[in-house]
């Protein structure tokens, strides 16, 4: 069962494999609820409807059918082609990232059925140094948004990046955002259904490429969703902030969403979606 | 005198400069006069060309910013015989940190898009230093496509810190046009050729960056973060710009190496602030070499080698393919 963390931007620290405790207090609402009645019911505060973080794992088994998921492309493995160094080296700490969180990288692929409907699926993981797209994550989404378009599968990227394009891998990791946006333009024009679901976080050169990308965009309620850090546009403005800002209510508000579906909701959504385009 | 407002790693020679600068003022015809200044030519020369030749890659981002550095609104002016002003976005508003248009090079008729800093204060606030909003973007993809649809060639021209972070340009959707110029360009049906001038700042530059050819002059840099933001983020103080300006490897030739760019530009002696002139003559002759090249290829071939050039882009070991082909390494892939 995924773990849940307290905070908001549960990104940064999920307490995954840690011995936690009976009660959690919801981020949403702040009223103290029983950790396993929220992990029982899509990580959901069972007071508020809060969403806390899911791994990717849990999101595959929310999203799609029991064990249709095979996995496509684990095989494409992260390196370390700057040698970037920061306080530790970047193979360091790929390998300290892939043992903490039990993935080789943030984004998952492969296949599967959601209500014996065959698709496509995609998840990135901001457990796994934010999520953040670097040349395995725009290697593996490229080949999936290619697979589909041969096999003419309709095509779900769950997206939970809060890092964006992944610095370690310098301008490498930068080139993903078009990498996968060229498949994806290749995908629309071979008539593929692309619909891009955004949860908490996703931000930066994820949320300027594939994730913008879908012919339907849904969120999750209250996910943080945006260009440039909400730090780095204070740091620009100096300003406030108006409350708010940059959520999934605050996108649906501007027009850039279609839908924000809570995520008990998600797997029927989506295979209405797919019912409506005929796919 | 010119070291106040100069870059600090340039002292010597300004000193040489303004030294050459009171030699000849002192007009005296002697031998030994024109002796020395001859001497301080060449001094000048030399201690420039082993300044440039030895640059740290903080350094390249002093010169890629240096305010005397040619901008898109002079290479306008110095490449193409016209410039014809386009500006509707037909959204929301002019954006002024992108300049497009009709251009004419060399008879050749093309479209130009590219990022303007301004020299002036008042011109630089005006294009808020270069940092374009979502209806830049807009604008830029609304002329791409004008481009398309009769024919012309495109030609962006990339020099930017970032996309603008800001209240309205997450209102009016920075990502989504990024993503959304990045998808169209993928397809174009047009030649598109992009170089980066000064700074190619992240999901800013990438916005008017993908091509069939992608260029840089030589002391500019393409990064995914700001040495400062990287510092900021992994080393928690912008301080350690340098540290991590060195980390990132965003310089002209890294980016040759990793099959980013196709081609280096080279800038005269001590940088295109020195010479905008002869700066502008190297990316003419480019630009109309690269326009030759791509005009001769069908417009089929020209999409589907544009997509495989992004395509490849990215480097990562294959386990599979490295088992199919039958080798025990697993150092395969590499930088591709």
């Amino acid at each position: 069962m995924a773990s849940i963390d307290e905070k908001r931007g549960t990104a940064r620290q999920p307490k995954r494999g840690v011995p936690h405790g009976l009660w959690l207090r919801c981020t949403g609402c702040k009223e103290t609820i029983f950790r396993s009645e929220a992990e029982k019911f899509f990580n959901l505060c069972p007071k508020c409807g809060y969403h806390f973080y899911v791994t990717a794992k849990e999101r595959i088994n929310q999203v799609l059918d029991t064990g249709t998921f095979e996995e496509w492309d684990k095989d494409v493995l992260p390196t370390d082609p700057l040698n970037f160094h920061d306080n530790k080296p970047y193979s360091e700490r790929l390998t300290a990232e892939q043992k903490r969180t039990g993935l080789s990288e943030a984004a998952v692929t492969g296949t599967g059925m959601i209500r014996a409907r065959r698709v496509a699926f995609g998840v990135t993981d901001s457990a796994f140094i934010m999520g953040s797209m670097g040349s395995v994550v725009g290697e593996r989404l490229a080949r999936l948004v290619e697979r589909a378009t041969e096999q003419r599968l309709p095509l779900i990227i769950v997206s939970g990046s809060g890092g964006g394009a992944r610095m370690h891998e310098g301008i490498l990791s930068l080139m993903q955002m078009a990498k996968v946006s060229a498949a994806l333009a290749r995908y629309d024009q071979a008539g593929g259904l692309f619909i891009s679901v955004l949860t908490n976080p996703t931000m930066g050169g994820v949320a300027a490429s594939f994730a913008s990308l879908g012919d339907l965009i849904f969120a999750e309620p209250r996910a943080l969703i945006g260009f440039a850090g909400p730090r780095t546009i204070m740091a620009t403005i100096r300003l406030e902030l108006p409350k708010g800002f940059q959520t999934s209510e605050f996108l649906l508000e501007h027009g850039y969403i279609d839908r924000i579906v809570t995520r008990d909701k998600l797997k029927s959504e989506i295979a209405r979606a797919i019912d409506y385009c005929g796919k | 005198m010119a070291t106040q407002n100069g870059l600090p790693f340039e002292a010597p020679i300004y000193q040489l400069e303004d030294r050459l600068r009171e030699l000849l003022a002192n007009a005296g015809s002697s031998p030994e006069h024109d002796d020395e200044i001859r001497r301080v030519r060449r001094e000048l020369a030399e201690t420039t060309r082993r300044i440039y030749a030895n640059l740290t890659p903080w350094e390249t981002v002093l010169v890629a910013r240096e305010k005397n550095r040619p901008y898109t609104a002079d290479y306008l002016s110095l490449v193409f015989d016209e410039f014809v002003e386009l500006h509707g976005d037909k959204f929301f508003g002019d954006d002024r940190a992108m300049l497009c248009g009709f251009a004419n090079l060399e008879q050749q008729k093309v479209v130009v898009i590219g990022h303007q800093k301004g020299r002036t204060y008042k011109e630089r606030s005006a294009c808020n230093f270069g940092c374009a909003h979502p209806e830049g973007y807009r604008k830029a993809l609304a002329k791409m496509r004008l481009a398309a649809k009769f024919g012309l060639p495109v030609i962006c021209i990339i020099d930017t810190p970032g996309a603008y972070p800001g209240i309205g340009a997450e209102e009016r959707g920075q990502a989504t046009v990024i993503a959304q110029n990045m998808y169209e360009m993928s397809r174009l049906p047009t030649p598109i050729i992009c170089v980066v001038i000064g700074e190619g700042g992240s999901g800013g530059a990438l916005g008017i960056g993908v091509g069939d050819r992608v260029a840089m002059l030589e002391h500019s840099y393409y990064s995914v973060i700001s040495p400062e933001g990287c510092a900021g983020i992994l080393w928690k103080s912008h301080q350690f710009a340098e540290k991590a300006a060195k980390a990132l490897r965003f310089r002209s030739r890294d980016l040759l190496q990793f099959g980013i760019v196709d081609s280096v530009i080279d800038e005269p002696l001590g940088g295109a602030h020195r010479d905008h002139h002869r700066m502008a003559a190297r990316l003419k002759q480019y630009l109309i070499k690269t326009l030759r090249e791509l005009r001769a290829v069908p417009t089929p071939d020209l999409l589907l080698g544009r997509y495989e050039k992004f395509r490849r882009m990215g480097a990562f070991l294959d386990q599979a393919s490295i088992d199919q082909s039958g080798q025990a390494s697993t150092e395969a892939a590499g930088v591709r």
